[in-house]
């Protein structure tokens, strides 16, 4: 078992929700990403998706296709990203989940990536254009070295396929809650939780529910219903706001602790 | 060499190793519908009939094979025939595919169709469609293509299509299929996604070649009409490549006719600055297929360069990437100057203005033809006219002289 299905495990007794931040590795430099990283493993964050940066990062909205391109003009790359998991793991036990595009891999070398990401310390990758049909030579190189393959369900998901692709995920079921592109919203999407429940039916293992959740407000509502809950693009868009201020990471930190808060109260 | 062209793509949209789907998930089930819907429609002799109806009565096929006499002296080679494209509706093959996709949009009942566009001429056809069907349409464009592509972007707003501007990455084709993918993710239930290209996820590759191949199954019986035989050498001009898979589909089983297809050269292959995919490009994932990409070593997608907006993309379709492996076709590429000096060569001889895309194909026939004898036949895929491209050209031509 990995971080990540021990930290679930730990959260299930604790009859807590996790709580997932995502940030995109580089943005403004690896060493700020190194900082940050810490700063949320210290805030309470339950799991970290590290974004790998893309030059064309399609499911992406503005605020995380910006990132990826400060990232990337700061010179991060797939290699630099895993030395960092590496020497991150000096430090932190925080189950961390890499986020990316295929091509970065497929150059890379699906074996090569999966060895290596093995041996720096990462526990899951969620291939954001990789379904499982395209997918079984990762798949099973990941299952030889123990990683977590983590795929997304839609609400475009239908039935027939929730059972495929629970069948080869591993850690947890990535539910994104609207159609469309990453991005912070105002309100919520209809029919989360009825579209979580059906997922249940095809699987035991925990359901995080991502895109467009923004405010502390938003976490309340999902942690009604779903295992954990994912935030990027508030806390990726904040990241960029805050590129010049020597403060960067603990005003990033204290917006995570808000959004962690409603989580907490009462345990 | 022969290959069996009427079995591919397999039932994942694979091509060999090339094509596929990878795309995320919320798309998954989106492709589904479209494969479903064209397989069905596929079967049904109504659908094409109809396609046939609107192809001859709006589009004006068949589209003429010209013998090009005065070329053919000039080149003192092959005699060399032009499929004429550039006298389709909207002035290029594009509208093959885009009369194609909006019969199967009706099909689907869909309601909004979205589409992107490199030179404007895939943007002008499927706004061309949309308003003869009166849906609602937004076209996707990167600036830089916007400013070098002006007067196509006037004719779509002219046809009541709302052309938005791509400003992320390289600000042409490659962004502004990011963003209309992102669009069609967004907006799953009443939008059809009017695909410019052999390329992208499958069943599209599939769909798009065949609405194209009408091409080549006119120019094969034109040819045999005219001359007895068929052709030696087909020439076309490679961007995603759908005017090339349009002309070559038809003769794959034709062992004796060579293919070639003219990638864009831009500045040169040594300057880095190209569109030459199978020269410098190796395996990637684009775009939802698995193709020949343009590409840094970490895996991020380059930028390229082409005076013709149309060739300026960094993968090349997945079909082409398999016909190449078979050794069935071969790649070449022609640089900006070339493509040039043949966009002027063709208006001066023949009065025929071609498309800078065009203008690679032409460009290679000249470097061809010195090779060839007299007896043999060429067939040029005129893809497209180039009314849209002589203020870039004329631009380009002062700067050069």
């Amino acid at each position: 078992m990995t971080r990540i299905g021990r930290r679930f495990e730990d959260l299930r007794k604790a009859g807590r929700t996790g709580f997932v931040a995502y940030i995109t590795a580089g943005d403004p430099d690896l060493n700020t990403t190194h900082q940050v990283v810490l700063e949320l493993d210290r805030r309470g964050v339950d799991v970290l998706e590290l974004g790998v940066p893309f030059s064309d990062p399609l499911a992406d909205g503005p605020v995380i296709q910006e990132a990826s391109q400060r990232a990337l003009a700061a010179g991060a790359t797939l290699e630099g990203v895993l030395s960092m998991v590496a020497e991150l793991r000096v430090e932190t036990e925080i189950p961390i989940v890499l986020f990316t595009y295929y091509n970065p891999i497929h150059r890379y070398g699906v074996a090569c990536f999966v060895k290596r990401a093995a041996d720096v310390g990462v526990d899951g990758v969620l291939m954001l254009d990789l379904p499982p049909e395209e997918g079984g030579d990762y798949k099973a190189q990941m299952d030889e070295h123990g990683l977590d393959t983590i795929f997304l369900m839609t609400p475009t998901t239908r039935d027939d396929r929730m059972g495929l692709i629970a069948s080869h995920t591993r850690g947890f079921v990535y539910y994104v809650s609207r159609t469309g592109v990453t991005g912070e919203r105002d309100s919520l999407a209809d029919e989360i939780q009825s579209k979580v429940s059906a997922i249940c039916q095809y699987t035991d293992m925990p359901i995080a529910v991502g895109f467009g959740i923004s405010t502390p407000e938003h976490v309340s509502e999902i942690a009604r219903y779903a295992d954990a809950v994912v935030v990027g693009s508030a806390i990726v868009r904040r990241v960029g706001e805050y590129q010049n201020d020597v403060d960067l990471v603990s005003k990033v930190g204290a917006f995570v602790g808000s959004l962690i808060g409603p989580l907490r109260e009462g345990v | 060499m022969a290959v069996n062209a009427s079995d591919l793509p397999d039932a994942r949209g694979h091509f060999g190793p090339y094509g596929g789907q990878y795309v995320p998930e919320t798309l998954m089930a989106l492709l589904e519908d479209l494969e479903a819907a064209y397989r069905e429609a596929k079967r049904d002799p109504e659908f094409w009939a109809e396609l046939d109806r609107y192809l001859c009565e709006y589009v004006g096929r068949p589209t003429p094979l010209y013998f090009a006499e005065r070329l053919t002296e000039e080149l003192g080679g092959p005699k060399i025939y032009l499929k004429r494209e550039d006298l389709a509706h909207t002035g290029a093959h594009k509208i093959n595919h885009a009369m194609g996709q909006i019969l199967l949009a009706n099909r689907m009942g869909k309601t909004r169709i979205i589409a992107e566009t490199g030179a404007g001429q895939h943007g002008v056809a499927t706004a061309t469609v949309a308003a003869m069907f009166g849906l609602k349409c937004e076209i996707y464009m990167g600036v830089e293509d916007m400013e070098r592509q002006a007067l196509n972007v006037f004719r779509m707003r002219l046809l009541g299509a709302k052309v938005t501007g791509v400003h992320s990455g390289s600000k042409t084709l490659k962004d502004a299929i990011n963003e209309a993918i992102r669009d069609w993710v967004t907006n799953v239930e009443d939008t059809f996604y009017i695909f410019g290209s052999v390329l992208g996820p499958h069943p599209y590759p599939m769909i798009v070649r065949d609405f194209q191949r009408v091409i080549g199954v006119e120019t094969r019986a034109q040819i045999l009409e005219r001359e007895g035989r068929l052709p030696d050498v087909l020439v076309a001009c490679v961007g995603g490549g759908s005017n090339s898979i349009g002309l070559f589909h038809a003769f794959l089983d034709d062992a004796d006719v060579q293919m070639i297809g003219v990638e864009a050269g831009g500045h040169g292959i040594e300057s880095g600055e190209h569109a030459a995919r199978f020269n410098g490009g190796d395996l990637g994932v684009l775009h939802g297929a698995r193709i020949y990409v343009l590409q840094d070593d970490d895996g991020q997608i380059a930028l390229t360069h082409s005076v013709s907006a149309g060739l300026d993309y960094s993968g090349v379709g997945p079909e082409h990437c398999y016909l190449r492996d078979m050794a069935r076709t071969t790649y070449t590429y022609a640089t900006d100057e070339e493509a040039l000096s043949a966009f002027e060569l063709l208006s001066h001889t023949e009065g025929i203005i071609p498309a800078l895309e065009s203008s690679h194909a032409i460009a290679h026939v000249c470097k061809l033809a010195p090779e060839m004898s007299r007896e043999q036949i060429v067939v040029v895929n005129l893809s497209g006219r180039g009314d849209k491209d002589v203020q870039q050209a004329a631009r380009f031509m002062e700067g050069v002289r």
